[in-house]
């Protein structure tokens, strides 16, 4: 019987599947080449014939327009670049207090889900169904409206024992003078955060060798306290407050939120807490009861078992959403634009108006986004691989 | 000598756990501190509660007369705005007379959208209707045919205008994300890099810089004096933007489908598109139904960005509506709450309609 040899496999033939593979990306690649091209040669052509000035250098010259609040002194003679600048910082600003308040917020709604209160979890559970069904632009006018028309006027503000102020003008609240004592207390704060995980990998490690147990949030928690308060005895401890006064239509001293950068916060933290509670429940959901149980009976007191059995098995289901909604919120933090708090997409929308350079104004509001969303997922994924399972 | 019968005490009854009163122990009073939650957030309604009813209801002017609304500033809120505004928020700028033309064309939207969720009306002919009311949507908004009237897309708006980008957004945008995110996951290299480099692009920026791209850079874009209407390019934009989140969605369900059902389905001599067609993709887009209305449900609320673009849909007609009017201004709190109450409406239904499905497609898994 003869063996029948295989047919010879023929690379160069349609039958084989890594020469169609090779085809077919190279198709792609020519189609996606060619629409460059042709998107670029038509934009080229457009900017030639309407005459249209293309690219960065404009970023030099002054920007001839005032910005509401900026953390650093910028007046209307100041280079775009500054401009720009100043827009990312109120981004950055807005978008990291944000994300801090949302998750306290959210994490407590998504708790008030499991609450033995009939009353706290329907109220949660409203709470989250109305806010996210919303759109968060409509959320951010309607806060904006509120906070512009109904509070009363700066002459009339409403206080607290005359040091906090709220107003259609803002909120103003007192802030300490800055000086030596404070310097030195962050000094000592930063010391006592080296000192405490430092400690901290020490107890951890005892507690492996000899079971011995050790506070690890109430001592490091102590070490930065007592670190910075004693910075502050060092350097004098200073007690000096910046307080608001209201002196007609103009507030000196303390510091200021104006109405728009509370609205954009206030919008995005009530828009984004309802999502987070809907990640923290299912986080929570997804640890069974059989491990807080079996916590129990090995003799784990309620919060023992909360903080060492429950939490970090439910932050390794919570942890990946979490990073999405945290990109979200500072993605719509672009929608300051819409109640004129000068986030960078203001700041690049009014550079447009007054330049006309579109294509750079929006790319720079393209790479600003992005390097966020990109690092803070790159943070986020080192974080998530640390909490995942570590699987042998 | 006879002992006297004695009877023992009886039992006490087994404490009930049904019914109200054992309820309310439970859920409202079961410890101290549920206990303290119950009285304080009582009485906060007890406080609040009948300020906000008759600001609300009790001394509401429904009247559409701005005098009135203006001496109950402060008392009672002005639904009389949105009576007198009714038309311009709901239809923007559509030309009045002919605002029958989008309250058909959306009416004949929304109901086949209904009709498409409900697994009943899932024959042939649901496709057929398709094509004839989207085209008839279109001719019935732009006008131009039997006598109608021209629209021009500018003065399209409100709710007909929301509801239209949301449906050609998920609906243009659907396909696209099934091929992006089977390309995610293709064993050809630059394939997969350039769906990776796309959806990771898009899903880093915000939809506001999309928007912007769409109004200010398409026309840069397009051969010299050629740029198609801004609603095109908006609805593209939209599109191109949801398309980057739907193919997440989908490469969820796609990771999902054990690689055992791909072996059995190459042993079985199917080729890739078929056994995708086939075998992968009915199983892996049922399993992520939730997430599609989702997506949906995002596409919908991120229809009001395009206000930031000046096209005047729900949010924008809103503004459109008030804004220039001195009299009616003031009133605006009472236009938002309305126009809050038409997008909560929409988004909580397809949220229920997706908890629904949910149950749907859980049924097959339980015996």
């Amino acid at each position: 019987m003869a063996v029948r040899t295989p047919p010879k496999r023929r690379d160069w033939s349609w039958r084989s599947q890594a020469f169609r593979g090779v085809v077919y990306q190279l198709v792609a690649l020519g189609v996606i080449g060619f629409l460059v091209w042709y998107l670029a040669h038509n934009t080229l052509e457009n900017m030639r014939v309407r005459g249209i000035q293309s690219g960065f250098d404009f970023l030099l010259s002054p920007a001839g327009f005032d910005i509401g609040e900026t953390i650093f002194p910028f007046d209307a003679l100041d280079p775009y670049w500054k401009a720009f600048l100043a827009g990312i910082v109120n981004t950055l600003r807005v978008a990291i207090i944000g994300i801090v308040l949302a998750t306290i917020v959210g994490t407590l709604l998504g708790i008030g889900r499991y609450a033995r209160n009939a009353i706290v979890r329907g109220l949660c559970y409203a709470y989250v169904e109305f806010f996210r069904n919303v759109p968060i632009l409509l959320q951010l006018l309607m806060w904006y409206l509120l906070l512009t028309e109904l509070l009363p006027p700066l002459a009339d503000a409403l206080s607290i024992g005359d040091v906090i102020f709220l107003s259609n003008n803002g909120f103003q609240f007192p802030i300490p003078v800055w000086g030596l004592g404070q310097a030195l207390a962050g000094v000592g704060a930063l010391v006592g955060v080296a000192i405490a995980w430092a400690y901290r990998r020490w107890a951890i490690g005892q507690f492996e060798q000899t079971g011995r147990v050790r506070s690890l949030v109430l001592v490091p928690m102590a070490i930065v306290i007592g670190a910075a308060v004693l910075g502050w005895v060092l350097g004098g401890a200073p007690t000096d407050w910046s307080i608001p006064a209201i002196d007609g239509f103009v507030v000196s001293g303390g510091a200021t939120a104006t109405p728009e950068f509370l609205a954009v916060l206030l919008g995005l933290v009530l828009y984004t807490s309802a999502f987070i509670g809907e990640v923290v429940r299912a986080g929570i959901g997804s640890v069974s009861h059989g491990q807080a149980e079996a916590a129990g009976s090995l003799g784990l007191s309620k919060g023992q078992a909360m903080r060492l059995v429950i939490l970090p098995q439910a932050l390794r289901v919570i942890i990946p959403p979490m990073t999405s909604q945290y990109l979200n919120l500072t993605k719509n933090s672009s929608l300051a634009v819409a109640i004129g708090y000068p986030d960078v997409v203001s700041i690049a929308n009014t550079s447009l108006n007054q330049t006309g350079r579109a294509v750079e104004c929006i790319a720079i509001i393209m790479a600003v986004y992005l390097t966020t969303s990109l690092s803070t997922a790159a943070f986020m994924n080192w974080y998530n691989r640390r909490s995942a399972i570590k699987e042998r | 000598m006879s002992a006297v019968f004695q009877s023992i005490a009886p039992r006490p009854s087994p404490v009930k756990t049904e019914g109200l009163i054992p309820w309310i122990r439970t859920n409202l009073f079961g410890d101290l501190s549920s206990s303290v939650a119950t009285l304080a957030i009582l009485a906060l309604a007890v406080y609040f509660l009948p300020g906000l009813f008759s600001w609300g209801i009790a001394h509401a002017v429904l009247k559409p007369d701005a005098n009135v609304c203006q001496e109950a500033r402060g008392t009672g809120a002005c639904w009389g705005v949105v009576v007198e505004k009714f038309r311009l928020i709901v239809f923007g700028r559509y030309p009045y007379e002919d605002q029958w033309r989008p309250l058909l064309a959306t009416t004949l939207l929304v109901a086949l959208l209904i009709a498409s969720c409900i697994r009943y009306f899932w024959k042939p002919w649901l496709a057929l209707l398709w094509i004839v009311i989207v085209p008839a949507f279109f001719m019935l908004m732009g006008g131009g045919w039997f006598g109608l009237a021209s629209v021009p897309t500018d003065s399209w708006g409100g709710l007909p205008l929301t509801i239209m980008l949301a449906t050609f957004g998920i609906v243009l945008a659907y396909p696209l994300a099934v091929v992006v995110a089977l390309g995610r996951r293709s064993d050809l290299p630059a394939i997969r890099s350039l769906c990776i480099v796309y959806i990771e692009l898009v899903r880093g920026v915000p939809l506001i810089s999309v928007l912007f791209m769409a109004s200010f850079m398409f026309p840069l874009f397009m051969p010299v004096g050629k740029s198609p209407d801004v609603l095109i390019r908006v609805l593209v934009g939209i599109t191109l933007f949801s398309a980057a989140y739907l193919a997440e969605v989908v490469r969820g369900g796609l990771q999902a489908i054990p690689k055992g059902q791909v072996e059995a389905a190459q042993s079985l001599g199917l080729s890739y598109w078929q056994t995708q067609r086939k075998i992968v993709l009915p199983q892996a887009l049922a399993m992520v139904v939730p997430g599609i209305m989702n997506s949906f449900i995002a596409i919908f609320k991120d229809t009001s960005l395009v206000t930031i673009v000046s096209m005047y849909e729900l949010t924008g007609a809103l503004g459109l509506a008030l804004n220039s009017d001195a009299d009616w201004r003031p009133f605006k709190i009472e236009g938002y709450l309305f126009i809050t109450a038409i997008y909560f409406v929409f988004c909580f239904a397809m949220s229920r309609y997706s908890l629904w499905i949910e149950k749907q497609v859980g049924r097959s898994k339980t015996r």
